[in-house]
């Protein structure tokens, strides 16, 4: 690594130190009951040994499946459906009331209805997480379909491109930036309804974890459960986010 | 000379918020092989709008537009355009924009003669060092005289330019000009070509539509009577200096009109 890399690799580091000392000031600052706040070595401590004698990682990869599964089926029927509605006025004015309204229904609040549909097995839990991701990424897709403008399409029929090149050549082109902003805004919220999602009877995965440690009051495991989620969320949108520079280095600016 | 494209009695209104908006009015003049036309006129004042209706991207409210003796129905590449806006694709490096229009099926260019065409017009304008660029890293002026490039790679007979040197400085303005002329003596174009510039129009066309202010109805049409090959030095001549001061006189009144027109409407908002 050369000088500038370890810099930024530094100055990316340096949060997540302050975090863990903030978490050490106030476990110590005594405004607040120590015993409710475990500390991070205790946590740490917690984490290799539910890695080595719970089989944490299956919990991880249980979770991290149906993550990815969920918004891998939502963006799939995400990215047609916004793709017409952005495209054609009309089918946007027909369906956008419906897709805000059950947008905003939070998929906590469905799930005694998926139960009752769809039963307790992992087809809910997908369930919930494909409407979450289903309904972020078409919003997404439509806002940003709609704004494409119809220039390039002109310039291309200019230049004798019939109505499939058009399509292959120019629209797709111009809506791959619109589906890499979906995948991650869905995974974002895929992540966030995972533990709601897993309130279904589930016997495995981190939101499952969770819920099984409050029962208990282990604060402990509740708190590796948090960090598990946020690193492996924050990993997917690295990844994505490296994905995204490669395939869209053409733009005035990285997606943000 | 044979009937490329012809105006008769075309008018164009858009509906907006506001209400009827006449763009175009009462329009008719032909355009024929070989021809090249200049649009003048105060900007805002139909003169896309006019163009756009050849390109086949606007249908008139009344009178007919034709090509070739056909109502236009719709964009083809038989009619190269050039954008105001360039329209270059951001997508693609500078080569792949160039090629654009190579690869479709209507051109019929063989696979193995379009990088000798990139080639040729990557060279021709000054694209060269920036073929595998993206355009985020051209300048205006060479994203402009891309757009161009791509136009005239697909070689269409007939080219709708929209104020295509708008955006260049006076010297890159002067070499794309003698550029235009040196390709239309050699493949023979007909030209409707959209300006701001008096001297631009002159030195290039061979008539000159002068428009008023909106709704653009027919002012003038002018014959510009210096024969072809043209080079700058006719920009020396007495009757290029009669000629400038009488254009210049008519779309400065038709300025004056337009701003008059817009007096009250920046009062109201
Ligand atoms: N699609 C449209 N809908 C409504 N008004 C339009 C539309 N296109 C152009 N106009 C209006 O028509 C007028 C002429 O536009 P345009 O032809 O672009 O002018 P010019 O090219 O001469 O500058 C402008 O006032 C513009 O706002
Ligand atoms: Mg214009």
């Amino acid at each position: 690594m050369d000088g500038a890399g370890v810099r930024r690799f530094l100055l990316g580091l340096a949060p997540w130190v302050g975090a863990v000392l903030l978490w050490y000031g106030v476990r110590w600052s005594g405004f607040v009951n120590a015993s409710l706040i475990p500390a991070p070595h205790q946590v740490a401590a917690k984490f290799f040994e539910l890695l080595t004698r719970e089989n944490l990682l299956l919990d991880v990869f249980v979770s991290t499946r149906r993550v990815f599964l969920g918004v891998l089926l939502g963006i799939l029927a995400a990215v047609p459906v916004g793709f017409l509605l952005g495209w054609y006025r009309p089918a946007r004015t027909f369906a956008d009331p419906m897709i805000n309204f059950f947008r905003a229904l939070p998929p906590i609040a469905l799930i005694p209805l998926v139960i009752v549909y769809f039963g307790v097995d992992e087809v809910a839990k997908l369930v919930i997480l494909f409407y979450a991701a289903f309904f972020s990424g078409v919003i997404v897709m439509y806002e940003g379909v709609s704004q494409i403008t119809p220039l390039y399409i002109r310039v291309a029929q200019t230049l004798g491109a019939s109505q499939i090149e058009i399509f292959r050549k120019v629209i797709i082109p111009l809506t791959v930036p619109h589906i890499l902003t979906a995948l991650r805004v869905a995974l974002g919220v895929a992540w966030a309804t995972l533990v709601a999602s897993e309130l279904i009877a589930a016997q495995r995965g981190l939101g499952a974890m969770i819920q099984n440690a409050s029962t208990y009051f282990l604060l402990d495991v509740i708190y590796v459960g948090i960090i598990c989620i946020g690193l492996i969320a924050l990993i997917m949108d690295m990844i994505l986010r490296k994905i995204s520079a490669r395939l869209l280095v053409w733009q005035e600016r990285a997606v943000a | 000379m044979r009937k490329r494209a012809q105006f008769d009695h075309v008018s164009l209104a858009f509906d907006t918020l506001k209400g009827r908006l006449n763009v175009v009015e009462d329009v008719s003049y032909d355009i024929h092989d070989g021809d090249f036309i200049a649009v003048i006129g105060p900007s805002g004042c139909g003169k896309t709008t006019m163009m756009s209706m050849l390109a086949g991207f606007q249908k008139p409210t009344t009178g007919k537009v034709l090509f070739d003796g056909r109502p236009v129905e719709g964009p083809g590449p038989e009619r190269g355009v050039i954008f105001q806006e360039y329209g270059v694709f951001p997508w693609l490096t500078v080569r792949q924009n160039i090629g654009f229009g190579l690869t479709l099926k209507a051109n019929h260019v063989p696979a193995a003669e379009r990088d000798a065409i990139c080639d040729h017009y990557l060279e021709l304008m000054g694209l060269a060092d920036f073929a595998n660029s993206y355009p985020k890293h051209l300048s205006g002026g060479m994203r402009q005289r891309l757009a161009i490039a791509r136009a005239y790679a697909v070689k269409p007979q007939f080219l709708l330019m929209d104020e295509p040197f708008g955006a260049l400085d006076a010297q890159t303005r002067a070499n794309m000009q003698n550029l235009l002329l040196r390709v239309l003596a050699t493949e023979g174009k007909t030209v409707m070509l959209i300006t701001h510039s008096v001297e631009e129009a002159i030195y290039l066309a061979s008539r000159i539509v002068v428009v008023t202010a909106r709704p653009a109805r027919i002012k003038e049409i002018i014959e510009v009577p210096f024969p072809y090959p043209r080079d700058e030095t006719i920009q020396e001549r007495p009757e290029f200096g009669e000629l400038r001061s009488h254009i210049r006189q008519l779309v400065m009144d038709e300025y004056r009109a337009q701003q008059a027109q817009m007096r009250p409407v920046s009062f109201s908002e």
